[in-house]
């Protein structure tokens, strides 16, 4: 019995595909340095006494310098980008991370933290030699206060892991995405992460409480408050949350977390064309209202690629679109009773061609799989160019269909992502990466959502391989109050560079 | 053309964490998620696909069990069950309620309806008896075919693969029959929103054990209901690297 059901869950519940889907090709990809001809600039370079130093901070067993031991840390989870560090530093407590910052500081030693490395702009792993500062064990849970909701951890904590630790306290982490099985909560915030409750429980800069980190000269800021109201200063946390690791190492996190729905509900229908799925949208926020926590579409390459390449099976037919919404509420009854006159409305106006709805936990998991196996489902056909965009919702779907056109037959273009927000990811799945189909998609793409008002990156960063398009987003003036903080806070440089902010010369091109 | 009654239990979802009762009388069911058994739905499935191949003429579910159960039926309803039963079981009757009682009400409905084939899940994921299919068949003297991979239909009655240790078993059984489902039999469907909106509409019939003339006396007692034993306590290895120097540190390596 024990085995045919976990045969039945692991049937279902293949979330190792992502993981695997790492390793489909043996081939390392090429040094980032060459791939995109970046110069090393002049920082110290690593000698055996600042290994040995290290060693002194933190136990031998956390320093890793072997050539395959510090390998996987280079690559990042798309294998697009390959770092050269010779060196991984585990720190396990704020202390550590002090000493280790400050001394680099002192050596002009350049430094690439990293939490879970499932970024997807190649900020998370060195572009030469920076040595990768890695929060894995730094995973502690410091505090639940299960009246206000305010959770206190270290920054290394796996998202999953702390969402299953407050749900036995009735309470949710206010975000949720494909990655939350390996992304460290540290990582989350220095990338600002969205994903797919967005919608509900609103982005990081509302739910983080407050930080601890470290600044790159090894000062410790303490910003780790619990309150919901602190207006004594400047916000500073802020500063933090989405800086992708160029203005310090984020160690510590309060962050408030939602109570647990009582009553989850998620239905998977097919539409027949980006119109009706607008209009679904628009009354879905109007007949679902408080309840609804997401709206999330896939075109139908997006789901027909995912099925076939995760082995996974559609639990509707074939659609030009999907959507899938959940609702999050507090009375069964009550919800349920939304949900249906919605859903009979909808399918009456053919809004909604067909699909299904349930909430039973295990079938809400099981689609809830699919959408966010999207992500990882291209990568096993080789290579992936990932977008990942803000648009305006009228022009939300055009991208990709202008793309098909330019791309013609030489790689698979889908969109998916979370209207709710009006961001859509564009992946373009190939055999394997080229610089002719580099070419063609950049800087066209950025140069297209610049034209609609758009962001080149919604969700995922800036990281290594978007500062040069920064300013399609992003004005000159802008950009110099960016530089002030960073020459402020981090005067050497040595936090993340190559990273987020374009050299001066760069934007003094356009 | 045959009739088909399928036997639908209501379990807590597998996708919940089953939690003990203090007093260890049993496990905590109230504001739980529940669902369909899965392997009822293989068997649900199964029926409905007959019913598709015109190898079957109707499809009964039956749920034994409270009020709830009748959010069950609708499910299989929904799936494309043609009616539902609902043996209304509570308190504390449906607490002791055994394999046997099930079997006998099986037993009884299917004589009732006429039908000749009767399918259900090999076992049910809360309590994993395992014995109801066996012991419908016996109350009837119908052959059984259990741990079906396979169902196929002939003039004679039908062949069915049996998932067995180490291999598959075929077996030929004549009709009336009883067919106990395994989880490779086929892939459920999600049930779509028109046959969802329809299945509202279907038909529903409450009958109570002593309608059908059972008797539902406890024939168990439940003495205490324990959490599984915690493992050993281990350490938990952060990576690769410390689980590397732990072994040589052992002197494993
Ligand atoms: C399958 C999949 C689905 C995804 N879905 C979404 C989604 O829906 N929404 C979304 O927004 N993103 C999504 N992402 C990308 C997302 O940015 C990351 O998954 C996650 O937020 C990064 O966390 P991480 O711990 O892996 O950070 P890493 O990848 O290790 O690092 C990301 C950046 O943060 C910095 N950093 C990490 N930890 C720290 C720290 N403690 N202090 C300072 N800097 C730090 C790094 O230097 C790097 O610049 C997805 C990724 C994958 C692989
Ligand atoms: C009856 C009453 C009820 C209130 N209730 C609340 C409440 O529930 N919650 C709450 O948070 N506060 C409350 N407040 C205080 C609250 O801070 C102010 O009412 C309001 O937010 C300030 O707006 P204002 O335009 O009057 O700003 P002012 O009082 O004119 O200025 C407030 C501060 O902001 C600066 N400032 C103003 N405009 C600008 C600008 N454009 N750019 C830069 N700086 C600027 C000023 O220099 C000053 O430091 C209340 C006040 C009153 C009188």
């Amino acid at each position: 019995m024990i085995k045919s059901i976990a045969i039945l869950i692991s049937n279902l519940n293949k979330t190792n595909i992502i993981s695997q889907a790492k390793y489909t090709t043996s081939v390392l990809p090429q040094f980032s340095s060459e791939k995109y001809a970046v110069k090393r600039k002049n920082f110290g370079i690593l000698k055996s006494a600042d290994v040995e130093y290290f060693k002194s901070v933190l136990s031998e067993d956390r320093v890793l310098t072997d050539e395959s031991d510090v390998l996987p840390f280079n690559i990042d989870w798309i294998k697009n980008c390959r770092g050269q560090s010779k060196i991984v530093l585990k720190p396990k407590t704020t202390d550590e991370v002090s000493q280790i910052l400050s001394y680099c500081n002192k050596n002009r030693l350049a430094v690439c933290p990293q939490g879970g490395n499932t970024g997807l702009v190649g900020g998370s792993v060195p572009v030469f030699d920076e040595i990768v500062i890695n929060l894995v064990h730094m995973n502690k849970i410091i505090s639940l206060d299960d009246i206000s909701g305010a959770l206190v951890c270290e920054a290394g904590c796996i998202l999953e892991n702390l969402d299953n630790y407050v749900r036995d306290h009735n309470l949710i982490m206010p975000l949720d995405l494909g990655a939350k099985g390996s992304c460290h909560i540290g990582g989350n915030i220095s990338t600002n992460a969205g994903g797919l409750r967005l919608l509900r429980y609103g982005n990081l800069h509302g739910s983080v409480l407050g930080i601890e980190a470290v600044k790159a000269d090894g000062t410790v800021v303490d910003c780790l408050r619990t309150l919901k109201k602190d207006n004594t200063g400047y916000h500073l946390k802020h500063l933090f949350i989405g800086s992708e690791g160029t203005l310090g190492v984020v160690t510590k996190v309060a962050i408030h977390c939602p109570a647990l729905p009582k009553a989850v509900s998620l239905g998977f229908f097919g539409v027949e064309n980006f119109e009706n799925l607008l209009k679904l949208y628009k009354s879905a926020k109007s007949s679902l209202g408080e309840i609804l926590s997401a709206f999330e579409m896939a075109d139908n390459k997006s789901i027909s690629l995912t099925v076939e390449n995760c082995k996974l099976s559609n639990p509707i037919g074939d659609y030009p679109f999907y959507v899938l919404i959940e609702t999050h509420g507090s009375d069964e009854t009550h919800d349920s009773e939304k949900l249906n006159r919605f859903l009979s409305q909808e399918m009456e106006s053919g809004l909604i061609l067909d699909g299904t709805v349930t909430s039973e936990p295990a079938k809400i998991k099981n689609i809830w799989h699919i959408r966010e196996s999207i992500a990882g489902a291209g990568l096993i056909n080789g290579y992936v160019f990932k977008y990942d965009v803000s648009l305006p919702l009228r022009n939300y779907y055009d991208l990709v269909l202008t793309l098909r056109t330019r791309v013609g037959d030489r790689a698979r273009v889908y969109g998916y992502g979370h209207v709710g927000d009006g961001n859509i990811h564009i992946n373009v799945s190939a055999s394997k990466y080229s610089k002719e189909l580099y070419a063609i998609l950049e800087p066209f793409i950025y140069e297209e959502v610049a034209k609609v008002g758009g962001s080149i990156s919604a969700e995922h960063g800036v990281g290594f391989r978007k500062p040069q398009f920064i300013h399609y987003s992003k004005d000159k003036t802008a950009l110099q109050l960016m530089r002030d903080l960073k020459q402020s806070m981090d005067p050497n440089g040595i936090l993340n560079p190559y990273k987020v902010l374009p050299d001066v010369p760069d934007i003094e091109k356009d | 053309m045959s009739r088909v009654l399928v036997g639908v239990k209501r379990v807590i979802d597998y996708a919940v964490k089953i939690r003990v009762k203090p007093d260890k009388s049993g496990v905590v069911t109230d504001g739980v998620k529940h669902s369909m058994n899965p392997f009822d739905e293989i068997a649900v499935e199964e029926a409905v696909r007959m019913k598709e191949k015109k190898l079957a003429s109707e499809v009964i579910a039956v749920s034994c069990g409270p009020a709830q159960s009748q959010e069950t039926l609708r499910t299989a309803l929904a799936m494309g069950a043609d009616r539902a039963i609902h043996v209304e079981i509570s308190g504390p009757e449906y607490e002791t309620l055994q394999p046997l009682h099930v079997a006998k009400i099986l037993a009884k409905l299917s004589q009732d309806e006429k039908a000749d084939l009767i399918i259900v899940g090999k076992q049910a994921i809360d309590d994993d008896s395992n014995q109801t299919a066996q012991m419908t068949a016996a109350l009837l003297d119908w052959p059984q075919g259990t741990f079906a991979s396979k169902i196929e239909k002939s003039d004679a009655g039908l062949t069915v693969t049996r998932e067995i240790d180490g291999g598959l078993e075929t077996v030929k059984t004549k009709m009336p029959a009883v067919i106990s489902a395994d989880l490779r039999l086929n892939e459920p469907r999600y049930a779509t929103l028109p046959n969802i909106m329809k299945a509202k509409k279907k038909p529903m019939k409450k009958v109570s054990a002593k309608d059908l003339g059972v008797d539902l006396a406890a024939r168990i007692k439940v003495i205490s209901v324990e959490d599984p034993p915690v493992r050993q306590a281990g350490s938990i290895i952060p990576d690769v690297d410390t689980l590397v120097a732990k072994l040589k540190e052992g002197g494993h390596i």
